[in-house]
Order: structure tokens, then C-alpha cells, then sequence
């Protein structure tokens, strides 16, 4: 876990039992470790999503487990399944309703372009309509992938500044 | 009844009924008029008690008739299939009697044939889109509509002016995704554009 933010000074005899350490560190690892996410769903992905919460693949293991699905209590988006148009209303607006900061993965091929959907009823890529911080390929992905996926997400919340996410369009 | 029973008692109450050229189950071509009453009887003295598929022909804009409403009935008891089809008169506006007095189940297969092809069921409770949204302006299943989709508005008004996206038609990159039947590897068979010239980065070759 080496990241670019974390600076720690800890003598327990200059300091006492006290860490010095800087507050981007500090928040990107409390966001990072407990990234509550909101599974939205939608087709075959919702199942490998499923099999990732599941004992073997574990998600438990990055603090991902408590899969809310009230967005007000969710951190990051997981989008598993075929967006259709209208679906796409619904969510954004469950996109609207998460509190910051939040982010999103396109799991999957259908969330991420659109998959082998070509047609009049499917939109294109989930990106159309919210902003996609991490595209996972598969159809559906296997549940190492979106792990992967995950473990991308947490790399890439503790490279950014904390406290600009407090509010993102 | 065996099959044959069931077809020979069918003819002689509607003497009207022609048979339709069908591969593997009896089928039978029936006019609308007549089409609640055939249903009926084939449910109640036929033995084909579940309504399987209530599907539509859309058969060209230069052909008339131009719709043709397909319905599957199933013997649970005998497993067998019947197909009996209708032609709607108006080409324009094409209408057809609905079967949901007869089976509950007919309601949702209605529902997607209307939205497919604007066929109206009469007498049908809630006849309105059950795959697109309840606005959509076309007919996607019909001949003139493409398969990549015409371009339209967003259902939500909120969320088309927020995210500025529109319905646009699929990029379809030279061609329908086919696969091809009879190959053994799957590196053949896979689907594949039926015109691989060209993509979207590529330029057609002269």
C-alpha cells in the first residue's frame, strides 16, 4: 500500500502514542477501506457481482461487502448489466441521489459500450450518462476481474486531492 | 384428441380455415373475425390449454395484407403445438381482437406486439409499450425501422437536459453482427460485421 500521500512520522517517545500524517492520507484511506458499494444490477453482471460477494471472491476482504442499496448510503456505483433507455432515467437519478463523494465502475461490457447490444433500445455505454472512473471488460467479467477493478478504484481515490470531491458534477 | 383429431374438428366448425405451410407443428391461416372463436375452441375441445406465444409477421411495405398476428397454443397434455395465424385487414392501421379473455397470459404478449409493430388489440385492459418507453414514436420491429435505431429524445426530461444525451442510433460499423452457422471453430464462427473493411477508425478501402 504505498501511495504518494502518505507521510508518517511516528517516534512514540517524542510523541507519545500521537501519528502525525497528512489529511489527504488520512481520508483517502478511510474512503478507500470502506467503499460502500450500490449494485446497480441490471442483467448476467448483477450475478458475477453476486459471486464476488460471495465466500470465495470475497469483496468482504476490501471493505466492500455492505452492498447498500438505498443510494444515500453508497459510495461507489457498480453498474453490472445492459442499460436500456428506459433505464437510463432511473439511473442517473439514483446517480443524482448519492451523496459525495462518489464514483462509479462500468462493469462488463453492456455498461461500459453498449456489449454486443448494437440496437435501438440499448444505450451505448453507461458513460453517456454518468461519469465513468473505472470500465471493466467481460462478458461477463470474471469476479478477479472486478476486483481488480476495485483495487484500481482504491489506487486511484488515494492518488487525488480529498478534498475536491466534496462536490463533483 | 390426437393432433389430426383436433385439425379435421377444427375444419369442420370453420370451414373457412386454409392450412398455412409450417415445418414442424399443424398450422393454420384464420380469419380475424373468426379468430376468438377458433382460440376458444381449440383451448376447450382441443386439449391446447396454454397460450405459448402471441408473436406478428410484419411482411413489407409493397405486400398486403401487410401484418400477420401469430399465436402458439401448447397441450400440456399431449405436448403438442398449434400455430394458427391471422392477416389484419387494415394495412394502415392494423387491429385485432385480443386473446385475454381466454388466457391472462395473452396481456403482456399483446402488450410487446403492439409496441413491436403498433398492432391494437381490441377489448385488451392496458394496451401500451411494455419494452420501450410509453412515448417512443416508432415501431421498432416493422420493416422501415433500421436496426441501429432513429435518433430521439431521452423519457426523462430532467435527466436529457442534465446529461445532454440523446437516444442515438447503435454504431453499426458495416453490418449486422452474424454469425455463421456450420463451422466448427469458434474462431470462424464467432460473430463478426459482414463487412469487416471498414470500421469506425478505419476508412473503407477504394
Amino acid at each position: 500500500m504505498v501511495s504518494a500521500n502518505t507521510e508518517l512520522a511516528y517516534n512514540s517517545k517524542i510523541e507519545g502514542d500521537v501519528i502525525v500524517s497528512r489529511a489527504d492520507a488520512v481520508i483517502n484511506w478511510i474512503r478507500t477501506n470502506s467503499m460502500w458499494p450500490m449494485p446497480m444490477g441490471l442483467a448476467c453482471c448483477a450475478i458475477e457481482l453476486m459471486a464476488t460477494a460471495a465466500s470465495r471472491f470475497d469483496i468482504a476482504r476490501f471493505g466492500a461487502e455492505v452492498m447498500r442499496f438505498s443510494p444515500r448510503q453508497a459510495d461507489v456505483m457498480i453498474v453490472a448489466g445492459t442499460v436500456t433507455y428506459k433505464m437510463a432515467s432511473a439511473l442517473r437519478r439514483i446517480y443524482d441521489q448519492m451523496p459525495d463523494p462518489k464514483w462509479v465502475i462500468a462493469m462488463g461490457a453492456c455498461a461500459s459500450t453498449g456489449g454486443m447490444y448494437r440496437s435501438y433500445a440499448v444505450l451505448q455505454g453507461v458513460d453517456r450518462i454518468v461519469p465513468v472512473d473505472v470500465y471493466v471488460s467481460g462478458c461477463p467479467p470474471r469476479p478477479e476481474a472486478l476486483l481488480d477493478a476495485l483495487i484500481k478504484l482504491q489506487e486511484k481515490v488515494r492518488r487525488e486531492p480529498a478534498l475536491t470531491r466534496l462536490h463533483t458534477a | 384428441m390426437t393432433a389430426a383429431d383436433v385439425t379435421t374438428a377444427l375444419k369442420e366448425k370453420f370451414p373457412q380455415i386454409t392450412d398455412r405451410p409450417s415445418l414442424d407443428w399443424p398450422a393454420f391461416d384464420i380469419a380475424p373475425a373468426d379468430v376468438l372463436a377458433g382460440l376458444k375452441f381449440l383451448r376447450d375441445d382441443g386439449g391446447y390449454d396454454m397460450l405459448a406465444d402471441i408473436t406478428a409477421i410484419d411482411d413489407g411495405t409493397d405486400k398486403s395484407p401487410r401484418f400477420t398476428v401469430v399465436w402458439h397454443l401448447l397441450s400440456t397434455t399431449t405436448h403438442n403445438y398449434v400455430r394458427v395465424a391471422a392477416a389484419c385487414a387494415n394495412d394502415a392501421e392494423p387491429v385485432m381482437p385480443s386473446a385475454t379473455g381466454l388466457w391472462p397470459a395473452a396481456d403482456w404478449h399483446e402488450r410487446e406486439t403492439y409496441d413491436m409493430f403498433g398492432i391494437t388489440f381490441t377489448g385488451h385492459p392496458d394496451l401500451r409499450r411494455i419494452l420501450m418507453w410509453d412515448g417512443y414514436p416508432y415501431f421498432p420491429l416493422r420493416k422501415e425501422f433500421p436496426l441501429a435505431g432513429i435518433e430521439t429524445e431521452l423519457p426523462d426530461v430532467e435527466v436529457a437536459a442534465e446529461t445532454k444525451a440523446k437516444v442515438r442510433p447503435a454504431p453499426m460499423m458495416g453490418g449486422p453482427f452474424v454469425t455463421s452457422s456450420g463451422e466448427f471453430g469458434l474462431g470462424e464462427a464467432e460473430p463478426k460485421a459482414k463487412d469487416e473493411s471498414w470500421t469506425e477508425r478505419r476508412e473503407k478501402p477504394e
